[in-house]
């Protein structure tokens, strides 16, 4: 055990993992955070908590990871590179852990030009690769970058994030390789709504043996409407959304149902996919349809293991 | 080379406000290959200039002079004789020149006349690209000659972000790539085992523009 989080103890189990999402409130609202996550317990193993997502200002990963914490939840607390230098960063790392934080999801983040900061001086002052590489480093040998030494342990579960259906394709699988290799223990994939294409890049995942060297979690959205798979089509970086998939919400009567009923027979084919450790289900602010999304794919109850 | 564009006209006007008599320096080294600060933009800038303030009622003497290059201490000391009753110095040289002068000629305000944008080559003309942030420790070695410090918009070392989607960058929809070119690159002349490699992470503070001036010493040149 790396870092005795319950996420981990799944993984490790070979049960299939779940894990939700929770995005920060844009304000300081902590009973807010806490109505949003109470949503979501007893449906999930870890609930992920965004870092300023799109590059909009909001509430820090760190402080709503520890109102969960406080709440007896387990975060995946996300980290961006786009908005600290590598001394905030490491800085942080020790912080979260302090308060209890047990899983990083450590990736770029958005572009700041996409969000509502656009003057903002971009950092990117480590690159998400060299950032994972760091935190292997300080969980295993106990040094910051640099070489320098600290006093306690970072017990971390490394996660990071893969795009299937970002271009260069070929470059994609190469791209996880690098982020194994830097000490990557899971990763989560953007949502998938490109079945075809998410079976490809899973096919060349498994040629290279990278299903067994990382615990490979799909990404799932739950479409409200046409209109929100539109946006997430031209709008979001790095999601596509194929027409069968537009057309389908575009159709229905009951476009919410719908959208569920999606993601759950995604869930379901994804469940069987050899190489596939675990969902993403990413509510995208609609954390109370978490439930009856696990609930409709046969995923609960989930596994209490302490 | 150095690429600069020139400021606008109200801005320069701005400057110049108080001063009745001041002296217009352009730069015959980059600032006048990308037609921002040569022998002609001085002359275009000093009748614009002049018959701007005319129209306000206000009379402007603008001495002209360009200099080979407004960077090397020996062009900028051939200046000082044509500053004699000059109020202001208004340069058009890039960056580097306009303190050149500020430097040299420590009584007299100088303000720029252009904003220096990048250094870059030509596509077509009138058309210039940024292709060197002059981060001091080059990986074009790695990446098929083409520097994701420039043309990534994140500066990733390691391959391409998320948001790569047809050779298109997630911050607009005409920004190309610079990961997909680096991976068409590294494809075309047999080398896609580059991008397996980690790079490290950059040492901006010591080799980059993070920690004030760099400065170069070449003892064998050094009088």
């Amino acid at each position: 055990m790396r870092a005795g989080s319950h996420l981990e103890r799944v993984m490790e189990k070979g049960l299939f993992a779940v894990t939700g999402q929770l995005i920060p409130p844009k304000g300081n609202d902590a009973g807010g955070v806490k109505k949003k996550a109470e949503l979501l317990r007893g449906y999930v193993d870890a609930v992920n908590v965004t870092d300023n997502q799109r590059a909009m200002v909001r509430m820090s990963s760190m402080a709503a990871s520890s109102l969960l914490i406080g709440m007896g939840l387990e975060p995946v607390m996300q980290m961006v590179t786009r908005d600290r230098n590598r001394i905030a960063l490491q800085s942080d790392i020790l912080g979260s852990t302090a308060l209890g934080v047990k899983n990083l999801l450590l990736l770029t983040g958005d572009h700041p030009c996409l969000g509502n900061q656009v003057d903002s001086k971009n950092v990117h002052d480590l690159d998400s690769v060299q950032l994972i590489d760091c935190a292997r480093r300080m969980r295993e040998e106990g040094k910051i970058l640099g070489g320098e030494g600290f006093a306690g342990e970072v017990g971390i579960l490394i996660g990071a994030v893969v795009n299937p259906f970002g271009d260069p394709f070929e470059f994609r699988v190469v791209r996880l390789a690098k982020k194994i290799d830097a000490g990557a223990d899971f990763v989560q994939t953007q949502p998938v709504f490109d079945m075809n294409r998410f079976k490809e890049w899973m096919g060349m995942v498994r040629d290279r043996g990278l299903h067994e060297r990382v615990h490979i979690m799909a990404g799932v959205v739950p479409l409200k409407s046409a209109a929100m798979a539109e946006f997430l089509r031209s709008g979001v970086p790095g999601i596509t959304v194929p027409d069968n998939v537009i057309g389908r919400m575009a159709k229905a009567s009951e476009p919410a149902e719908e959208g569920i009923r999606i993601c759950v027979e995604q869930i379901e084919e994804l469940k069987e996919m050899e190489g596939i450790h675990g969902v993403h289900i990413m509510t995208v602010d609609w954390e109370e349809k978490a439930g009856q999304i696990a609930e409709m794919a046969g995923l609960l109850p989930r596994p209490v293991l302490w | 080379m150095i690429k600069a564009e020139q400021k606008p006209v109200d801005e320069i006007l701005g400057f110049l406000d108080a001063y009745k008599r001041i002296l217009l320096v352009g730069c015959n080294g980059c600032a006048a290959v990308c037609h921002a600060g040569g022998e002609r933009e001085v002359a275009i800038l000093a009748a614009t200039l002049r018959m701007a303030r005319k129209k306000l009622g206000q009379k402007l003497e603008i001495l002209e002079e360009t200099s080979p290059r407004q960077c090397e201490p020996e062009f900028v000391d051939a200046l000082a004789g044509k500053t004699e009753d000059v109020e202001a110095i208004l340069s058009i040289a890039c960056g580097v020149g306009v303190q050149a002068l500020a430097e040299r000629f420590s009584e007299i305000p100088v303000y720029p006349g252009v904003n220096t944008m990048f250094m870059g080559k030509t596509v077509e003309p009138g058309v210039w690209v940024e292709r060197c942030q002059a981060c001091g420790n080059c990986v074009l070695h790695l990446t098929g000659g083409i520097c994701p410090v420039t043309r990534c918009a994140k500066q990733l070392l390691n391959g391409p972000c998320g948001g790569s989607r047809d050779g298109v960058c997630e911050i607009d929809g005409e920004t190309p790539c610079a990961w997909q070119a680096i991976y068409d690159r590294l494809k075309a002349t047999g080398q896609l085992d580059r991008l397996e490699l980690f790079v490290p992470a950059k040492r901006w503070g010591r080799e980059s523009r993070d920690r004030g001036p760099r400065t170069i010493v070449r003892g064998d040149l050094k009088q």
